[in-house]
């Protein structure tokens, strides 16, 4: 019934000149996307990748425990110095996302352009 | 007097989590029937969803044998949402969840449903069943709340 998240990883450079890993999102993040969003973010080389750019553009369905999901990747890139930004929510999602406070550890912005000239 | 005319629409789903979807897009339908905007819309699917979720795991313990029974009530400018389960119901409801405990691993990452249910609604009751079943959680969402 929920749909399959599916994820993949861009190597992209901010125009600043910093690399950045963009984990791309779609389908449902619930309790099943454990692999797709831990997994992939875990994948990822810790000692090069210090910024992380989550695109939920193709993202419908974000529930509580797709959430904490998300914190948890907080979590381990706290405590690998890395620093994780966010473009794609949609309106409802970008307040769920300030309300539980996630806006505190990941920066959101609206899109992928403006995400990278932040960074 | 006018009296008030209510509208009922129930939706039994089956305790397997994604099925609260189901329950979501029902509710959706029927608020927008009622003339929410959207944005009050997606407040009531991710309300419902939660409670649903909540139903489905800590109700129902994922008992497939068990439903949820989902029950939405219109009454002129209000929609009510029942979702009942055949778990205890709450003892206390849970404190509110905190983004820095969290992140610095002091509490479980986890634990957002009930806080979001009653961020985003008018109104949330947990009620305890009879004989320890068919506990309910209700919730009230306004059609005016934008008007206030």
């Amino acid at each position: 019934m929920q749909t399959e998240t599916k994820a993949r990883v861009d190597q992209l450079n901010s125009p600043a000149g910093h690399p950045v890993a963009v984990l791309r999102y779609e389908g449902d993040i619930a309790s099943t996307s454990k692999d797709a969003v831990l997994g992939t973010y875990q994948s990822l080389p810790k000692a090069s990748t210090k910024l992380v750019l989550l695109d939920f553009t193709k993202v419908d369905y974000i529930n509580s425990s797709g959430i904490a999901l998300v914190i948890q990747m907080l979590i381990e890139a706290s405590n690998s110095g890395q620093k994780v930004y966010a473009f794609g929510l949609s309106p409802h999602f970008t307040k769920v996302f300030t309300m539980v406070g996630i806006t505190k550890y990941a920066g959101l912005f609206p899109n992928q352009a403006e995400a990278l000239a932040a960074l | 007097m006018k009296e008030a005319k209510t509208t009922s629409v129930e939706v039994r789903l089956p305790s397997r989590l994604g099925y609260e979807k189901v329950a979501m897009s029902t509710a959706a339908a029927v608020a927008k029937l009622m003339g929410f905007k959207d944005e009050r819309v997606e407040d009531l699917k991710t309300a419902v969803a939660e409670a649903c979720i909540n139903a489905i795991e800590h109700g129902n313990l994922l008992n497939e044998g068990l439903s949820v029974g989902v029950v939405l009530s219109s009454v002129d400018d209000a929609l009510e949402v029942k979702v009942i389960d055949d778990g205890k119901g709450l003892k206390t409801l849970p404190p509110k969840p905190d983004i820095d405990r969290k992140i610095h691993g002091e509490e479980d990452p986890r634990g957002m449903g009930m806080f979001l249910i009653q961020a985003l609604v008018d109104e949330a009751e947990w009620v305890k069943g009879g004989n320890g079943r068919s506990s309910y959680v209700r919730l009230v969402i306004r059609l005016d709340k934008d008007a206030e």
